[in-house]
Parts: structure tokens; sequence; C-alpha cells
């Protein structure tokens, strides 16, 4: 039996002539120090990848990309395919865990200096790998067309649009015509499944081609520094002389956390289902606050916080800057340390942006920025608010919250945080300042002159000078009770 | 023994017979690329130039004047001109129109002059606010705060035989106003 498998694999091999060089790529020396649990995040990558593709071919046996369809469809694997369920959740994981492992194997090369010389090109492959990433799962989530993928396309239309002179033209190309519609889905279920996986295997095996030819990243010591003229002999001596097979020396950390990865993935799927699809897409159903996926949260608070006359410059130079920047490090700084023990800017280059997306990613979590619409209908005035207070100023906390006013500013810590909360405004403005902010507004608050007469201005004021904490005696102007001539003793309460 | 003439090229100029084919080989391609890319960049650049086709941007009736009482913002909800067959519900569309009074009156994009997501109104503080990133317009729709760095888009409207028309066709962005700068007219400035 034995002979006879022996045989049919000598028949193939005769003809296919693979066995040589699979066997040369599997047994290639690798340096015996990078056998380690850092270096897994490739192959990773590689294996949730090609996860990926197979739930993205099981999904398309169902999915159809018609903007009048798509929606029922997912309802469909959602709710009457069987498992349908969890593929999708599998697919909408995988994407959540590949963009992440990407961004940790990112990190991981350039904290090893695994970019530098001859790695250069490696890294630039590299980032278009990251880049094409990126494009998958904002293009995954148009897929999803739902109400975050309508309004999600409209946000994009509105970002490309800002491109001077070409903009009009760029969001048609991009909407496929002059609205969001079918011919928009149907161009982003073209990129997704036909366009950039082509792109990213073609792009996938020139990484892994390069990683094999040149060799992996040896580990970093402080004090071995990349010199052009001497590396590629010293790379030699750490594999050809003391190096050690790939397989099965180092492999079996890949294989472990491979298999781990896709465990994981399918733990999520499993007990957090699929994501979505939200509403249907239609866009005269107003009442919805569409929210990106979790990866383009920090960008959702970028737009929210920059102030709106940088908006523009820093949505159509930032890319651009920060694109050059990763293509062009390798080229900037090939030689050199490579340990991260001597690199303190690189270090804290990594520490200063993961917080900075981090923070963004959390602020989005919680939308400071944006009115809660219904807070001035559904949240409570707070009794300690209204306790003991007199008719006018009762008729002044309903005029609060019928003017909306509670949609930008919280009481009691329940409404929108658009605004300051008024807890203790009567404490920071005296009567005249509220009063004229009311009616005025400024400082990022609209002027409500025109839809307050001056009895509820009256009243919205007198409430709003109740709003001060037990013991803290509310601000209030001296000049005016001497120029008023109704200079008042200080109460103390 | 005779001794016929034959023609021996030198090296330097040499044009072997293959070495002409092939290089009238690869012209041929060339101009078969060529050929086959023209419709090619017709067809993927259509989007742009569909613009200049008929029913692209058309007159489309919300409906009767009396269905919007004078001084009141309301929803109307209209079928975007230019149709495809798959797009379902998402070429319907809503606007706000605002009755000032007699024949006078403002027809309002949905979308936020920020970044495009549909902005509600509120009758009460005479506000329409945007849920995303907050931005605030007043009830002609100018800007009140937030990011927006404009007012509300709106759509060119006209009164025929007691019905409200909107000229509508274009999905509503910011870059409307700087393609106005260069020329070409948007349907809402």
């Amino acid at each position: 039996m034995r002979m006879m498998i022996g045989r049919i694999g000598q028949w193939f091999d005769f003809r296919l002539q693979l066995a040589a060089p699979v066997r040369e790529i599997a047994e290639h020396p690798v340096p015996r120090n990078t056998a380690s649990w850092w270096y897994v995040f490739g192959s990773a990558a590689l294996v949730v990848f090609i996860l990926q593709f197979l739930t993205g071919i099981l999904l398309a046996l169902v999915y159809v990309p018609s903007g009048a369809e798509a929606w029922s469809s997912l309802q469909a694997l959602n709710h009457a395919v069987t498992l349908g369920w969890f593929i999708r959740a599998m697919h909408g994981w995988g994407s959540n865990f590949m963009v992440a492992i990407v961004l940790i194997h990112m990190v991981q090369v350039f904290l090893f200096g695994a970019y530098k010389f001859p790695r250069e090109l490696t890294w630039t492959i590299g980032v278009f790998l990251l880049l094409m990433t990126l494009g998958m799962a904002f293009s995954g989530q148009v897929l999803r067309f739902d109400q975050d993928a309508y309004w999600g396309l409209g946000i994009g239309a509105s970002i490309a649009s800002r491109v001077p002179i070409l903009g009009p033209a760029i969001v048609k190309l991009m909407l496929g015509g002059p609205i969001i519609a079918g011919a928009t889905l149907s161009r982003f279920f073209t990129l997704h499944v036909f366009v950039i996986p082509g792109l990213l295997i073609g792009c996938v095996c020139l990484h892994v081609l390069m990683v094999l030819k040149l060799g992996i990243n040896e580990w970093p010591m402080p004090g071995r520094v990349v010199k052009r003229a001497t590396y590629m002999n010293d790379y030699h001596e750490l594999t050809k002389k003391n190096g050690a097979p790939f397989v099965p020396y180092a492999v079996w950390k890949d294989m472990f956390f491979a298999a781990f990865i896709i465990l994981a993935v399918a733990a999520c799927a499993l007990y957090f289902g699929p994501f979505g699809p939200t509403g249907r897409p239609d866009p005269t159903i107003i009442q919805t606050a569409p929210k990106p996926d979790y990866f383009f949260l920090w960008l959702y608070a970028l737009l929210s916080l920059l102030p709106p006359s940088l908006e523009t410059p820093a949505l159509l130079i930032g890319p651009v800057v920060v694109i050059a920047g990763l293509l062009l490090l390798p080229f900037l700084s090939g030689e050199g340390e490579k340990s991260w023990k001597r690199r303190p800017i690189a270090v804290l280059t990594v520490m200063m942006i993961a917080i900075t997306l981090g923070t963004f990613t959390h602020l989005a979590g919680y939308t400071p920025w944006s009115p809660h619409m219904s807070a001035w209908s559904g949240d409570p005035v707070p009794d300690q608010f209204i306790h003991g207070t007199t008719a006018l100023e009762r008729q002044g906390a309903l005029i609060f919250q019928v003017k909306q006013c509670r949609n930008c500013h919280s009481l009691g810590e329940t409404g929108g945080q658009r605004g300051p909360s008024l807890d203790s405004v009567a404490v920071r403005l005296t009567q005249d300042q509220l009063i004229r902010q009311v009616i005025q507004g400024g400082g990022n608050m609209p002027a409500y002159g025109k839809n307050l007469s001056p009895a509820e201005t009256t009243a919205l004021v007198a409430f709003l000078e109740t709003l001060h904490p037990k013991g803290q005696a509310p601000a209030r102007d001296a000049a005016r009770d001497v120029a008023l001539g109704d200079e008042k003793p200080v109460v103390q309460p | 023994m005779s001794t016929k003439p034959v023609f021996v090229p030198s090296s330097e100029t040499a044009i072997s017979r293959r070495g002409f084919f092939m290089k009238l080989g690869i012209l041929f391609n060339g101009l078969a690329a060529a050929v086959v890319a023209m419709p090619i960049v017709g067809f993927l650049f259509s989007a742009i130039t569909r613009g200049r086709a008929n029913g692209y941007l058309s007159w489309v009736q919300l409906g009767k004047i009396a269905d919007f009482p004078e001084g009141e913002t309301r929803l109307a909800t209209f079928r975007n001109p230019y149709v495809m067959p798959t797009d379902g519900t998402t070429a319907d569309t809503a606007c706000w129109v605002r009755h000032i009074a007699g024949e006078q009156f403002q027809v309002f994009a949905i979308n936020c002059a920020h970044l495009g997501c549909p902005v509600r109104w509120f009758q009460q503080s005479g506000l329409f606010m945007c849920p995303c990133h907050g931005g605030a317009y007043y009830s002609d729709g100018s800007r009140a705060s937030g990011p927006p760095e404009r007012g509300l888009f709106e759509y060119p409207h006209k009164i025929e035989n007691g019905l409200i028309t909107i000229q509508a066709g274009e999905l509503q962005t910011p870059g409307a106003a700087i393609a106005a700068l260069t020329g070409e007219k948007p349907p809402c400035a």
C-alpha cells in the first residue's frame, strides 16, 4: 500500500516537479531566535485571509448584489438559510480580526526594524496590503446594504466631493450615478469580490515570496546595526551556519496561533452573532443615526472634533501624508539600529498613534458631539431640579424640554452632551449672561431669539437660575445690583 | 559557380525578418489595445458623462400646496427621476418643504451640508439637527452651529397649478459649491 502511494506520488512529481521546490521552501533555514511567538502575526493574517476567502464564497451562494434585494437576501441568510447566520458572523468577525492582526503585524514589523535593508519592498507591498484590507473592510460594510451602509456611502461621497474641481465627477464615479442606489452597490460588490481580492492575492504572493527569498527578519539585538555592505553576509551567517529549518523548528508556533485565531473567530461568531443588517436602506426613513464599523470609528470622531475650516484640508491632505510617510519609511531609515530598545522615537510614535486612535475610538463609542434626538421628549427632568420651584421656574423647565434644549444639554447626567451640562449653570453665568446666551447663542450654540417669546425667555432663565448646587450661591453681577439700585443682601442658602 | 550577390545586413543596421515581424506584432497589439480601450474607458466613466442624458435632472412633483400648511416645515418624499431597475427603495428620497407664506417656499435637501447624514426638523425650537456630528440649522436653512461650513442645500422649485415641483436627481454633497465656482451649475447651491 505504501509503495503504491509512493509510486503514484512519483508519477505526479515526475510531471509536476513540485516536490523539490516545496521541500526547499519548507526547510529553508531561519535564524534560531525567530522561532518566537512574536513572529506569528504574518502567517495568522494569511490564514484569516483564506478564511475570509472561503466564507465570502459561501455567502455569495445566497447574497444578491442588487439594491432592491441585497437587504432581503441578508435577512434570508440570517433567518432562513441553515447556518447562514454563522457564516455571516464568521465573515464579519473574520474581517475585524483581519484588520486587527494586520495592524499588530505591522507594529511588530516596525518595532523589530524588519522594514530595513533589504526588506524595503516587502514593507511597501505590506502598506498596500493594509490599504486593501481597509478597502475590503469599508466595501464589506457597504455590501451589508442597510441604513448604516447607505448613509456611510453618503459620508464617503461628501468627503470625495470636497476634492477641488474633480470632486463632483469623483462622486458620480464612486456612486455609479447621480445618487446612492443599485449601481453603487453593484460597483462596491465588484470591488469587494473581484478587484481588491485579486490585487490582494497578487500582493500577498509577492509579499510571502519576498519573505522566503530574503529570509525572515532576524531577532533585533541592540548594537547589531544594519549596513548595506555587510548585512547579507551577517544574515547568511545567522541562517546557513547557525540557523534551523523553518519546518518543523519554527512552524509549529505559527500553526498553533493560526488554529487559535480561527477558533477565536468562530467563538466570537457563535457568541456575538452576525453584524446587522440594521434597518432597510430606505432614505425616506430619516430616524437613524448612522455609525461606521469599529475600525472607522476613530475617523468618525475626528470628523466631529476637527474645526470646520481644517476639515477639508485634513481630509484631503492627511491620508496622502500618512500613506506617503508609510511608503517612504524604509527608504528614509533603511539602515541602522533595528532593536526597539535603541529606537525611542519609533516606540513613542507607536504609543502616540495607539493612544490617539484608542481615544478617538472610545469617544466614538458614546458620541458626545451628537445631539440626543429624543432627549427633549424622552428624558425626565430629575426631581431635584424641580423640587420646591415656583410656577414660573417650572414653566421654564417645561420650555427647557419643549424647545429641545435637552437634546444638547444634560441635566442630572441625562440628555445630550453636545453643549455643557447645565447642572450648575447658574454658578457660571449671571442672569444677564443667561439671557444673552439664550437669545443670541454663540460658542457653538444656535440663537433662540426668534423662537422664544419674551415671556418664555423669562421663564426659561428663571429655571436656569435655579440650577446651582446646594450651598453654592448663583453667579450675580454686583455692578448691576448697584446700577439698578436694588442691592440686596446676599442670602446664603 | 555563380557569383549571385547575397544581401548580408551589417550587424548594426540589422533588421531581420523575424525582428521586423515581432515589432510589427507589438505595434499591431498596441493598436488592438487602443481600439478596445476606448469603449472600456467610455463604459467605466459613463457614470460621469451620463449627467448629460435626458431625465437626469428633472422637475418632480412633491404634492399640492394645501398639503404643506403655511408657516410649517414638513417632510416630503419623491422617487428619483433617474432610476435603474435594481435601485429598490434607495431611489426614494426625502426632503424638507418649508411653506413660508402664500407661494413662498423653500425646499431643503435631507442631507446635512457637513457629511450628508439625514437632518431632522424640530418645529418647537425651529432647528434642523443632524444626528451624526451635531450640525444645526435655522428654519430658513442657514447654518446655526456645528461642523457644517454652510447652510442646507436647497432644491430649485416652482409652483404650477397648485402643485409644488422641485428640480431633483442628484445626491447633495458639499462639493457642489466648488463645482459652482468652476462654472458647472449644480442643482442646489
